[in-house]
């Protein structure tokens, strides 16, 4: 190749022609670019468009030049540099007639290899070029690259878009009128392919054996392919011949023949076999067969391919079965996600500074000291403790400087004593003790933010006594008391006359319960009177207030207990149509209550919210719950949906769930728009039956994610003799007897009658009589009494 | 309820020939002691009646050399109180935490007297109702359709003044010494007696009768001055390292197998000692001969005219003469003090020093006749912990509260939890429990699961023996299935002729678990309690029937089973396998 210099254009060429100077070298072809200096004007350099073409010398004799559009890669140069060497080795063909004159012309002396490739400079075609190089002078090699020609050769069902190569045997052909015996390669044309397609073609039609055919090997075999044996007899010698052939025709390169005489080798077979078949696999013993025609043989051989190519991708299967399997059994794989977190953090350590630890010794002590003391009780080998006692170092991180409030930890697992004491059932247990007197326990999320709230609304009495109307007007707007005006909440304001001591002392044992849930107050000053008018009202009455005192409900207490008091109060104190979330959903469930929700993406509408409101507070006691869920705030949604629908319905979407009987769900229709009146008259053809649930949600349960080892089997497996069933016992081990069992006077007769039995049997030592001569004896004794 | 009123309005009519009281007991022991605690915390009617001065008599004069071989392990690295029990053989079970065997002695095998006044403390500091001084020389029955237990029991003291109770509780442990007689067996000396000063054994040869840990605790203590000891015993050596048994030879006593070994001239030998006799020949030298030579010699003819059998077999193993025998044969149960009415019985075999009862501590023959502390080891003899201290005050306790529902309508204490704490609270238990350790195949953990699994109900330390009259014996219901927590060792691991040192003994995957070689938690699942006849046709061996599913959580070398994925997590799994549930936790 010559260059006058490095044109951009050539870069590519160039980088092409280096990459395949190594392949063109076995070929015996080097490559060699000369840089045209400027000045030269000789016959390669001089030429204007020179320097776009390639040129091909053997010795000092140009054979071609190319131009470099043609040689556009490794393949392209390859095949192209070869096909201009190979010149009289391939022949071209353009036409049938062509194709003919050569195969007549080498009819009983050679035979033809004939290749089509759609184009030249394919990675085929330098496959072609490649093989022609090294069979050149076996075999005629003939290409084109004419469609029809591939036609007339027979082949019609192939597409012209794939190269094929047949091999034509016109060596033994003798009719001229009659076109060669064709073979055609089954595989795609790589020099391997080729390579390897000859060779079978070349081997001998049918190889006579007379040698124990497991120590036979031919082209076959080695080639992975399997061999057939024709079992022949002299009598049958001829006719067994002519099958042989004639099968072998047949599965030339699928398989090779051959001609095993029997009267020659001494086979330990049945007389009535006739047919073997070796496959290439080692090991695999030669299949004797008994076969009726020569379609079974042929069968035989396919099937035994494609049976193979079924196992293999069986094989492949179960392997991946199998994999399955193992990754299944992950019995030992930590599947608790708490526990995983909690192990992989296990390294971290918690800043604990802030939290004070009790004992045994301090715990009583450390009580006294503040006026309200926050206990954790966990076990330090506890998963859910470790990840609590996480959030609680937060929490203790937002108190830091908070006055009156302690947070301490009591280890269960080093002071049981206390946490038995102190009636902890479960781990971790929060409670917060008052100064001496009684505690709460914490039952809510373990979640900082609501562990924060609950100790600071628990640092306010419960009901908290207000002194003056002001302090009670001041409480209802949420600036009194000063210390939860960060906290918003629905404010309870108990109102009492004098009289009203019943009521009183039931909203205080209310107020006791729900300490660090609620905020309560109350007020029974003489004015009392005046304050509950306002709201319209008499005491006792309840003053509900929202939203920091913007809305004032007043409800009337009549002679209730503290705990139907607490129900109503954990009732009432809930918003009207709240926001669904992950940690105040156990709120609304504990209703078991069907459930109306709003499934929005975002924010609700103004006058979605306006209706649903509308409807929530039209019906005080409602049969069920309002509420919507924002699917940006609250992700999870999402995955409740699809449970719902399987497909993510538009947005928004008002849901029916009665997840408490039935798990049916509805769905409002998307065409009505949310109002209150087509809401309410969409739940009374629920109520009537008249609407078709989109699903019911199965109760199926909480089942274990994963198996058990199951040992009772192992053991019984390992250990068969293992009398898991039955009572036998064993005479001869009776100190290790289990206790009797009560009642088991039988067991206990039985006894003694084994053990006289044992002791007769064996276990020296025990006879009485046997002992005596055995210590004075001399015949057997001596020896191991003077060792004794 | 109304019994216990009777029982009370009784105590004015039977007037002054009985005193009477709801339980007596006998004997001011640990177990007696212990049982007393109990009566006393759960406000019962008692007395106990203590022949000595003093509380723990057995213990102001055995063991002879005052080393006591139980361990007295003052750190564990722990502070959890109940794990430590684990390594405290000596204590009670009380509230007292100044009452806990650490402070009476600084020693791992502390000396007898601290035992004498740790039981002392315990009986003056609890202010339990010990009448001392006081012999029971006469147990009979009285029948009274009346009665808690159709009759009372009638005792009487070597003042011949008589007590009347419903209940009676023997904690009068072994105490009678076991005696072999053959022909001169008066040369013998008893370990109750012997000189305990090794100097009056100096330069003398001695033959000890027996293989306990009293025989090798003697021999200990003279090793150093004798020309030699020989041990002779009916049974071979059984170390207590590879039976796991504690009442087998312990380590610390074992100084004479080692100079047996590296025969430094003492020995030991296996033979009957009813075949032997004893000689003494004119310079007081004791030989041995057989009592088979002396029935054939002629009873005029001297001392000469025996044969010894050196005579026949000159290389006769204990051809030596002996300056002194001595006799460790151990103890026996006083079965003398009881009326025929009341069948106390010996039990079988190897067992015969103990008076027969059932799995429930109660007489088999007399009901409501208990048998505490070590004379109540038939249960679990050469098995586990039942016959000593750190065993018996946890059975103790057992059989209280077996008493406390059958005549107070008192049920079994138990905590109810939530099904999300079930595997926590078996966790905590088989970590801590110190009953459990202790009582290993004896006492259980039963959970009792509640209806659809939502709860359950958990009670500690209930004798397996008798699950299958838990409901009664409880007054606890089981209709929905429950779980066993007990702790096993591995079942063919130990013995006296195993090799418990062998390569590969432990276990260390949890797969491999139900493998354990060591002492490690198994949890049992019954969906319903299994009856009397398939505990009685349990496999030998098998502390309990053949479960509906079994875990065990693999053994561990610090016996700290918390680790989350070789321990909680199999863990886990059987138990959601079992409920049909998850169990997991969840982050919001």
């Amino acid at each position: 190749f010559f260059c006058i210099s490095v044109s951009p254009g050539a870069q590519p060429f160039l980088e092409q022609i280096e990459n395949s100077a190594e392949a063109l070298q076995d070929y015996g072809v080097s490559v060699v670019k000369v840089n045209c200096p400027k000045e030269d004007v000789s016959r390669y350099c001089g030429k204007e468009n020179a320097v776009r073409k390639a040129y091909l010398f053997r010795g000092n004799m140009l054979i071609r030049e190319f131009p470099t559009d043609a040689l556009f890669d490794v393949n392209s140069i390859v095949a192209n540099v070869l096909f201009a060497l190979l010149f009289n080795e391939v022949k071209y063909v353009e036409t049938l007639a062509d194709l003919q004159k050569i195969e007549n012309a080498l009819k009983g002396r050679s035979n033809m290899v004939f290749a089509y490739v759609p184009a030249t400079g394919t990675a085929e075609h330098r496959a072609v070029m490649e093989a022609a190089f090294a069979y050149g002078t076996l075999h005629q090699f003939v290409l084109t690259t004419e469609a029809t020609l591939l036609k007339d050769t027979g082949n019609d069902e192939s597409d012209v878009s794939s190269a094929r190569l047949l091999f034509c045997h016109c060596q033994q052909a003798t009719d001229l009128a009659e076109p060669c015996r064709r073979t055609a390669m089954g595989q795609t044309l790589t020099m391997l392919n080729i390579h390897r397609h000859l060779k079978l073609m070349g081997a001998p039609l049918v190889t006579e054996v007379a040698e124990d055919p497991e120590k036979v090997s031919t082209v076959h075999l080695q080639l992975g392919l399997p061999l057939v044996f024709i079992l022949s007899q002299k009598e049958t010698y001829e006719a067994d011949r002519s099958t042989a052939e004639f099968v072998a025709w047949q599965l030339l390169g699928k398989a090779g023949v051959a001609l095993l005489s029997r009267d020659l080798v001494d086979l330990n077979i049945l007389l009535r076999s006739n047919v073997a078949l070796k496959t290439p696999d080692e090991g695999v013993p030669i299949k004797y067969l008994v076969l009726e025609d020569t379609d079974e043989v042929i069968t035989l051989v396919e099937d035994k391919n494609k049976i193979e190519q079924i196992q293999e991708e069986e094989e492949e299967e179960e392997e991946e079965e199998d994999e399955e399997e193992k990754e299944n059994n992950n019995q030992d794989i930590q599947d608790d996600q708490v526990v995983e977190a909690v192990s992989r953090d296990k390294k971290r350590e918690l800043p604990l500074e802030q939290i004070l630890v009790l004992t045994e010794e301090t715990f009583h002590s450390a009580l006294l000291e503040t006026a309200r003391t926050v206990v954790l009780f966990y076990a330090s080998w506890e998963a859910v403790s470790l990840a609590v006692l996480r959030s609680y170092t937060e929490v203790a991180d937002h108190l830091k400087g908070t006055r009156g409030v302690l947070l301490s930890r009591v280890n269960c697992w080093d002071w049981p004593g206390v946490c038995t004491k102190e009636n902890v059932t479960q781990l971790p247990t929060i409670k917060i003790y008052e100064k001496g007197e009684r505690s709460v326990m914490y039952n809510g999320m373990w979640g900082t933010e609501e562990l924060t709230s609950f100790i600071m609304l628990s640092r306010v009495s419960c009901p908290l006594k207000l002194a003056t109307i002001d302090e009670a007007e001041g409480y209802l707007r949420g600036e009194f008391p000063s210390e939860l005006s960060s906290y918003h909440h629905t404010s309870l304001l108990g109102v009492f006359s004098t009289a009203t001591s019943e009521a009183r002392e039931a909203f205080e044992e209310a107020g006791n319960i729900l300490s660090g849930h609620v905020t309560m107050g109350m007020y029974f000053e003489d004015d009392a009177l005046a304050l509950s008018r306002k709201y319209a009202v008499s005491p006792p009455a309840l003053l509900l207030a929202r939203s920091g005192g913007r809305s004032v409900e007043g409800i009337a207490l009549s002679k209730q207990s503290a705990q139907d008091m607490v129900r109503m109060i954990r009732y009432e104190s809930l918003d009207i149509f709240p926001e669904i979330t992950v940690q105040n959903l156990p709120r609304y469930l504990q209703f078991r209550k069907p459930f109306l929700i709003l499934f929005s993406d975002g924010d609700t509408s103004q006058m979605e919210s306006k209706e649903m409101l509308k409807l929530a507070k039209g019906r005080p006691q409602q049969a069920f719950v309002a509420c919507w869920l924002n699917l940006k705030k609250t992700p999870v949604g999402r995955g409740v949906l699809k449970a719902y629908f399987a497909t993510m319905p538009s947005l928004p979407v008002l849901v029916w769930v009665n997840l408490h009987a039935g798990g049916q769900v509805f769905k409002f229709p998307s065409e009505q728009s949310i109002t209150e009146m087509n809401i309410l008259s969409w739940l009374e053809k629920l109520k009537a039956g008249l609407e078709i649930p989109s699903s019911t949600l199965s109760e199926e349960d909480w089942k274990p994610p994963l198996p058990a080892y199951d040992f009772l089997q192992m053991m019984e497996t390992a250990v068969p003799e293992l009398p898991l069933h039955t009572s036998h016992r064993h005479g001869d081990t009776p100190e290790r007897h289990p206790p009797e069992s009560p009642g088991g006077d039988t067991a206990v007769r039985e006894e003694p009658a084994q053990e006289t039995k044992a002791e007769k049997v064996g276990s020296p030592g025990r006879d009485l009589r046997g002992t005596a001569p055995r210590l004075a004896a001399r015949e057997k004794q001596g020896k191991r009494h003077s060792k004794l | 309820l109304g019994l216990a009123l009777y029982a009370s309005s009784l105590r004015g009519v039977s007037g002054a020939a009985f005193l009477y009281h709801d339980y007596c007991v006998i004997g001011a022991g640990p177990s007696g002691l212990q049982a007393a605690y109990f009566l006393q915390q759960a406000g019962r009617d008692y007395v106990v009646f203590e022949r000595s001065h003093a509380p723990g008599s057995f213990f102001a004069l055995y063991p002879r050399h005052r080393k006591l071989i139980s361990i007295n392990k003052r750190y564990t690295g722990k502070s959890n109180s109940e794990f430590n029990l684990r390594h405290d053989w000596n204590s009670l079970l009380s509230h007292d935490r100044r009452l806990l065997f650490r402070r009476y002695s600084r020693d791992f095998f502390p000396d007898a007297d601290a035992m004498v006044r740790y039981l002392e403390d315990f009986a003056s500091l609890l202010k339990l109702q010990v009448q001392y001084n006081t012999a029971i020389i006469h147990v009979t029955l009285e029948r009274d359709r009346q009665a808690w237990n159709g009759h009372y029991f009638l005792l009487t003291d070597q003042d011949r003044q008589n007590y009347k109770c419903s209940s009676l509780l023997v904690a009068t442990g072994t105490w009678v010494p076991n005696v072999v007689n053959f022909p001169g067996s008066e040369y013998v000396e008893g370990y109750e007696t012997v000189s305990i000063n090794p100097e009056d054994f100096a330069g003398q040869t001695v033959l000890i009768l027996g293989r306990g840990n009293s025989a090798f605790e003697t021999a200990e203590n003279i090793l150093g001055v004798t020309n030699f000891i020989h041990m002779v015993s009916r049974s071979r050596v059984r170390l207590s390292w590879a039976t796991h048994y504690v009442g087998d030879l312990r380590a610390i006593n074992n100084g004479l197998l080692d100079t047996y070994q590296l025969k430094s001239l003492d020995g030991l030998l296996e033979g009957d000692l009813e075949d032997l006799a004893i000689v003494k020949d004119k310079k007081g030298k004791l030989h041995i001969t057989l009592r088979f030579y002396l029935e054939n010699r002629n009873t005029s003819a001297g001392i000469d005219s025996v044969t010894l059998p050196q005579d026949e077999l000159d290389n006769f193993a204990t051809r030596a003469p002996y300056d002194r025998v001595i006799r460790c044969l151990g103890w026996k149960f006083d079965f003398s003090i009881y009326n025929r009415s009341l069948r106390m019985m010996p039990g079988k075999g190897n067992k015969k020093k103990y008076p027969q009862i059932k799995p429930s501590y109660e007489s088999r023959s007399t009901r409501g006749l208990f048998v505490l502390g070590t004379a109540s080891h038939s249960v679990d003899f050469r098995k586990s912990a039942g016959g000593f201290i750190h065993g018996f005050r946890y059975t103790t306790r057992a059989v209280h509260r077996l008493l406390e529902n059958r005549h107070h309508g008192v049920p079994w204490p138990s905590t109810v939890y939530p099904i999300t704490q079930l595997t926590n609270s078996i966790i905590k238990r088989v970590n801590e429990a110190s009953g459990l350790y202790q009582m290993f195949s004896i006492l259980a953990d039963i959970i009792l699961l509640r209806e659809n699994a939502t709860a359950f109900e958990y009670l500690e330390e209930y004798p397996v023996g008798i699950l299958a009259e838990l409901e009664t014996q409880t007054g606890r219901k089981a209709p929905n299935g429950l779980f066993v927590v007990i702790m096993e060792y591995g079942r063919n691991f130990s013995g006296a002729d195993k090799d418990v040192f062998y390569y590969n003994r432990a276990v260390g995957e949890a797969q491999h678990a139900w493998q354990s070689n060591f002492l490690h938690p198994v949890i049992y699942y019954y969906k319903r309690l299994p009856t009397e006849r398939e505990m009685r046709l349990r496999p030998p061996d098998w502390p309990l029937p053949r479960p509906d599913a079994v875990h065990h959580i693999v053994e561990d070398f610090l016996t700290d089973w918390t680790a989350p994925n070789a321990h909680i997590l199999p863990l886990r799994r059987f138990l959601e396998n079992c409920l049909s549930t998850d169990l997991r936790n969840f982050f919001a």
